[in-house]
């Protein structure tokens, strides 16, 4: 409240802030397509955490998602629109997707997949979508968005501003994928390590259960060399780099 | 259009990821709601902008630059994420997080054998893998 008032002072005379010629009863075109896709992401926002197809949950994520980068470009935010269809439609699901396969979710129905404490869960998240809702049309019921004219986000405006005033932010969120891809390649090579010095000394690591492979292959490959080489890199060491990948080029 | 449609939406897509956060027993469903979640953000923060950039003449566009670093942000978070998770699921044979209670005060993790048990059979499916790989 406080907040919208200071900017509708500092605003005073340049911009009409106050919508009050404008309800809500006549809503423009814009608006009716933005309420649309709105209902279809939210409606898809809720199968995905309601489902018990776990396939299916990260499937209707890509409509949420996809949902919400129309609504960016009906904010007239294209740059990034094109940057979420690139990095959460393109390279967040597909790691998604991985995972899920990776450890093993059933495909069809997991009847455990809602933990037990669903109902103190769903007051928590009525509770605060009310009081949200509530506050935020509280605030902002009379703010107009212009969204006539130049786009507020075309790519020349948004790179502009990204390399005038945030190259330095931008500098160290490049440091700070590579510190996730070293992460996330040094957490998923580990047990790797551990099977290959198993192999080579003959032992099984400290806490593992005894391991049946071994004795059985080790005429076929060289035990010394055999399972170190084999493995390069795990899956999800792959996929990580493949997402960093992503969002290095797609900036 | 009305600020309040963006805000209202991205409230709710918000508390719809709180749900999935608190209700969910999966790791990689928590991690799809946590995405929810900062989506929800992302609306509301570029809603902010285009609405600053034209009410205050805002030139900074530092809404726009901020949703840039936190799609960044949120793909290292789900690399790494991931990463345990599969680290995890290496080691228990579960990515259920109700089942992860070794640190919780006043409960006795489950015993050594229940998770070894658990865990024995991916993990000699791995192994399997790589030898024969």
């Amino acid at each position: 409240m406080t907040l919208a008032a200071t900017l509708a002072g500092l605003a005073a005379g340049t911009t009409d802030l106050a919508a009050d010629s404008r309800g809500f009863l006549s809503p423009t075109g814009v608006e009716i397509a933005f309420l649309l896709v709105g209902l279809v992401t939210f409606g898809a926002a809720v199968v995905t955490v309601t489902t018990k197809q776990l396939v299916h949950a990260a499937l209707w994520l890509v409509v949420t998602l996809g949902g919400l980068a129309v609504e960016y470009l009906l904010l007239t935010a294209e740059f990034i629109a094109w940057v979420q269809v690139l990095i959460y439609v393109g390279s967040v699901i597909v790691l998604l997707l991985f995972g899920l396969m990776l450890t093993r979710a059933p495909i069809g129905r997991s009847p455990d997949a809602d933990s037990g404490n669903r109902w103190v869960a769903l007051a928590v998240a009525v509770a605060a979508a009310a009081a949200l809702v509530w506050v935020v049309v509280d605030a902002f019921r009379t703010t107009w968005i212009d969204l006539d004219g130049a786009p507020a986000g075309s790519t020349d405006v948004t790179g502009a501003s990204l390399f005038q005033h945030w190259v330095l932010p931008f500098e160290a969120l490049s440091v700070l994928l590579l510190a996730a891809l070293v992460g996330a390649i040094v957490l998923s090579r580990k047990a790797t390590a551990d099977a290959a010095t198993a192999a080579a000394t003959g032992t099984p690591p400290a806490g593992s259960p005894p391991a049946v492979a071994p004795p059985t292959t080790a005429p076929v490959t060289d035990p010394a060399t055999g399972p170190a080489s084999a493995p390069v890199t795990g899956p999800s060491a792959s996929g990580a780099a493949d997402a960093g990948s992503d969002t290095e080029g797609s900036r | 259009m009305h600020l309040a449609y963006p805000a209202v939406l991205s409230a709710l897509l918000f508390c719809t990821g709180l749900y999935g956060v608190l209700a969910r027993r999966n790791a990689i469903l928590v991690l799809m709601s946590v995405e929810l979640m900062l989506n929800a953000v992302n609306l509301n923060l570029v809603a902010f902008d285009v609405w600053l950039s034209r009410a205050a003449e805002e030139t900074l566009h530092s809404g726009q630059a901020l949703t840039l670093f936190t799609i960044a942000i949120a793909a290292a978070e789900i690399g790494i994420g991931l990463a345990i998770v599969l680290a995890v699921y290496r080691n228990r044979g579960t990515s259920d997080i109700d089942r992860l209670r070794d640190t919780a005060e006043g409960h006795e993790p489950d015993g050594p054998d229940a998770p070894d048990h658990d865990a024995s059979a991916p993990r000699a499916a791995a192994e399997n893998a790589e030898a024969t790989a």
